[in-house]
């Protein structure tokens, strides 16, 4: 009786949970005439879409967003690895103090430093630049952790095999922890990815041409000043953005849920 | 190897990562408590020193109060609800209902959708008249309300998107702790005769402690963080009713381009976020360990 009640309840508030998603795909599938009128037998249609797409330079902003998680990914990665590697492993006056500073930034992240930021990117030159949206996530206190962590895990055996076949620091690194670590850079990716994917504010501030715009920007531009009310364009550009995270989360759910598992607890 | 080359190898391996930490969050961090001393340079005129003027204006300035008010109403608002729907959708998930895979991709899924994104689609379930909330009051003949544009629906309605977005995200850290706990011990409190809500509250809720604490941090610092939906749904308004601190900081400094200002609200910010850190390493990690 309870396991019922409990499925019903689970049941009641997954469809619940799901409706914003549903109603979505609804309104961009369907004539704009149907956006707010449910009828199973409304036509299906992808002109929404299509007319989103042509509305405003998606292309472009597709590109920058990927450019841009690329490129803060692999800065992260490579950053993340050699400082994590130090921490974990080498023994240096100051190491414990640098850490807690680098720990820092896991409280006060530049998501909340706009004003300052802004500044600093303006005296470098390269404000209204991807580049610029990526720079000040470039090194993570979360992903130097998450590696310190990972290679204080691996056994010291395996650094000293390597180091009797004369392996220097880097190449133990390269051949010893790095391919140990493999599940928590997959684990990491999709966090930073997903991350960087839907960051707006700091996107917002520091761009200011269709050049350099990310999605999140570039549809909040379209929808707020394009569009008017229609639902069913905006719908369409909105699951248009979030797609290519959907599908891949859709796809490699098992993965993604495991992933933001373990990359949150520390 | 030696030690001096140990510290050799130690420090250049860190440098990229400290030279752009330091760029890009101690330094603007303590540039921000400088600049909140000095006015804002305007055309021909420099900054100058004007000591804490800026910080009489903060003390003098009813938006400010009303969104740091606004911000601490959306933490207690959000943050016990989030936790409390993430742990009931965790137990859900963890059993074995029928629908299960469905159920976790529909609880998680909103924690990969942008901000952004689901904010338009929320904006449009919010709209006055033909909106989805509208038109399910009106079949119940209940007179809906425009709930963006009213003092006080407006904050409590960018509640419920962030409590939507934020629940199955939290579940996640549930249930990887509800994964090591051992099924004997359900057993043993079932067969002493204990009911649901006593092993809930005796074994479970204890044993579940560091994960609501962890998340409880979390959620904290993304109540002072993430302002995309006030961007888009409101912009603070009716009225600054829906204004947030991180908020009204971007508006100061991007929109009325007073960036001395920005810089003081920031401060006090900073300073939210500073005593939730001290409080965690403190006190909390001492509970879940770091080393």
């Amino acid at each position: 009786m309870t396991h019922k009640l409990d499925t019903l309840g689970a049941w009641l508030l997954g469809l619940l949970w799901i409706l914003p998603l549903a109603y979505a795909l609804w309104a961009a599938f369907h004539p704009p005439a149907y956006a707010t009128r449910f009828d199973l037998l409304a036509p299906l249609t992808l002109e929404n879409f299509s007319r989103a797409w042509n509305a405003a330079p998606f292309p472009r902003y597709f590109l920058n967003t990927f450019l841009l998680v690329t490129m803060v990914l692999v800065a992260q990665l490579v950053l993340s690895t050699l400082a994590g590697y130090a921490f974990a492993r080498f023994e240096f006056r100051g190491r414990d103090t640098v850490f807690m500073l680098v720990l820092l930034q896991l409280m006060i992240m530049p998501d909340v430093l706009l004003v300052e930021n802004y500044r600093s990117m303006s005296l470098l030159g390269v404000r209204d630049t991807v580049f610029a949206i990526g720079l000040p996530y470039f090194a993570s206190a979360f992903g130097i952790f998450l590696l310190r962590q990972t290679f204080k895990t691996v056994p010291r055996e395996l650094e000293e095999a390597a180091r009797v076949e004369g392996a220097g620091p880097l190449q133990i690194l390269m051949k010893v922890y790095v391919p140990l670590a493999k599940p928590i850079y997959v684990a990491y990716g999709l966090v930073s990815v997903s991350h960087h994917w839907n960051n707006f504010l700091w996107p917002l501030i520091i761009t200011n041409s269709v050049e350099s715009r990310p999605l999140t920007v570039g549809l909040q531009v379209f929808s707020s000043t394009d569009q008017g009310v229609d639902w069913s364009v905006i719908t369409a550009a909105t699951l248009l953005s979030a797609a290519p995270l959907l599908i891949g989360f859709l796809l490699f759910q098992r993965q993604f849920v495991q992933s933001f598992m373990r990359a949150g607890i520390r | 190897m030696n030690k001096s080359m140990q510290a050799v190898y130690g420090w250049l391996l860190l440098l990229p990562a400290i030279v752009l930490l330091a760029a890009f969050t101690h330094y603007p961090a303590l540039a921000t408590l400088w600049h909140s001393f000095f006015s804002t340079p305007r055309g021909s005129r420099p900054a100058r020193f004007v000591g804490l003027e800026n910080y009489a204006l903060m003390r003098d300035d009813p938006v400010f109060w009303q969104s740091l008010w606004n911000n601490l109403w959306f933490a207690l608002g959000t943050i016990p609800t989030s936790i409390a729907i993430a742990l009931v959708m965790a137990l859900w998930v963890n059993r074995n209902l029928s629908g299960r895979g469905f159920l976790r991709m529909a609880y998680f899924t909103p924690t990969v959708l942008p901000m952004v994104a689901v904010a338009n689609i929320w904006l449009f379930f919010y709209t006055p008249q033909y909106g989805l909330i509208a038109q399910v009051l009106q079949v119940f003949g209940i007179p809906g309300q425009n709930w963006l544009g009213n003092r006080d629906t407006a904050l409590p309605a960018l509640m419920l998107v962030t409590v939507w977005k934020e629940s199955g995200f939290f579940m996640i850290f549930y249930l990887a702790a509800l994964q090591t706990v051992s099924p004997s011990l359900r057993e043993a409190a079932l067969l002493e005769g204990a009911s649901r809500w006593q092993y809930f509250r005796r074994v479970l809720w204890p044993l579940l402690m560091p994960t609501t604490l962890f998340v409880l941090v979390n959620a904290l610092i993304n109540a002072f963080r993430l302002v995309d939906h006030v961007v888009v749904m409101t912009r603070g308004g009716p009225d600054n009713a829906s204004s947030l601190l991180l908020y009204y900081i971007y508006q100061v400094g991007f929109s009325f381009w007073d960036t001395a200002y920005a810089a003081t609200l920031t401060v006090v910010l900073l300073l939210i976020l500073a005593i939730t850190a001290l409080v965690k390493f403190r006190w909390l990690d001492k509970k879940t360990h770091y080393q």
